[in-house]
């Protein structure tokens, strides 16, 4: 390894990081933001998160194996018990706990 | 210090995700000889999830710096989406904004999004403070998982699931806050359509293309007649 190339890696990544977090800002600092982006703003939220459940479970492979039966059956536990007891730390943990369980001793 | 204690009591449900999530990420990095100084920086200039575990293969394959920087965009582009919802949201942070686009994680955005900001406490330190709160666990995390490397004390499989419970939970509390349901579904619809078409290394960016073509496509439903909204839509 390299350690003066693998700093400049390291910089590369930071950078292009920020700039995809900071683009909407700089580009929407000057000019009023345009109607459709707005709405697209107020609605995405809800669009995201449910993605990123999605996206959570892109290395689930649900052909073969266990066919994602742990993890369908663990979000499934935790969106019930979510809808009983409304505590989300509550339900995030029993859910992941049940999942360990499943995945380490089942 | 009731701000602070408000926010660091609010980011509690990230905290056990990133610090694990950290640990696995330190784990990795120790694994091709880079010590925790370099978790340390990674992890606060980062700031990254997924991008600092291809970050790992990058440094391992010294690749040119042209690809790192097309595949840290190609990696990174759903923040762009999160930029875009937060435009409004940021509107009044004042001197925190800087740090609050810096550090729009996946995470951090969900739970800014949907956290109920308490009455009698100062908004802006509160979500400036959940921020800062989650890096922390991150960086912890990442030190802690470099420096233990492969001695890990147990065994931690199936611990990366308290980030999917998470999310869950953000979309189910969403799903109950929300009168009309059109943009779950979407998100939900297009993310595993595109999962189906594309694959996993390539279904994020058509899947966000598709989301925000569907939403505008459906911006009458959805948006209705503003008396629908209900009052949080509106003080967004």
């Amino acid at each position: 390894m390299n350690s003066i190339y693998s700093l400049a890696i390291v910089t590369v990544i930071a950078v292009m990081t920020f700039v995809t977090r900071a683009l909407p800002f700089a580009v929407f600092s000057r000019i009023k933001v345009p109607r459709p982006i707005e709405y697209l703003g107020k609605f995405l939220p809800y669009a995201v998160t449910t993605m990123l459940v999605v996206y959570c479970l892109k290395d689930v492979d649900f052909l073969s194996g266990s066919y994602g039966i742990p993890e369908l059956v663990s979000i499934f536990a935790t969106i019930l018990i979510h809808l009983w007891k409304r505590n989300t730390i509550l339900s995030i943990f029993s859910g992941t706990i049940l999942y360990m369980v499943i995945v380490n001793f089942i | 210090m009731k701000t602070v204690k408000a926010a660091f009591k609010a980011s509690i449900p990230i905290m056990a995700g990133y610090i694990f999530l950290g640990i696995a990420f330190g784990v990795l990095l120790s694994k091709e000889n880079y010590n925790f100084l370099w978790a340390l920086g990674m992890s606060i200039f980062i700031y990254a999830g997924s991008m600092q575990m291809v970050a790992v293969s990058l440094l391992a394959g010294q690749n040119d710096l042209l690809t790192v920087a097309l595949t840290t965009l190609t990696v990174n582009a759903r923040h762009i989406f999160y930029g875009i919802a937060m435009l409004s949201r940021f509107k009044n942070m004042g001197k925190y904004k800087p740090y609050m686009i810096f550090s729009l994680t996946d995470e951090t955005f969900s739970l800014l999004c949907s956290v109920k900001v308490p009455k009698d406490v100062d908004e802006r330190k509160f979500k400036f403070f959940i921020s800062l709160f989650d890096q922390c666990y991150w960086i912890i995390g990442c030190v802690v998982g470099n420096i233990l490397g492969s001695n890990l004390p147990f065994s931690f499989k199936g611990i990366d699931f308290v980030m999917t419970a998470f999310f869950t939970v953000v979309a189910v509390e969403q799903w109950l806050g929300a009168k009309k349901h059109s943009p779950h579904l979407v998100g939900l619809f297009a993310a595993v359509f595109c999962l189906f078409i594309f694959g996993k290394d390539k279904f994020l960016i058509p899947a966000m293309l598709l989301i925000a073509f569907l939403l505008i496509v459906m911006k009458k439903p959805i948006e209705g007649s503003p008396s629908l909204l209900k009052e949080d839509d509106l003080n967004e």
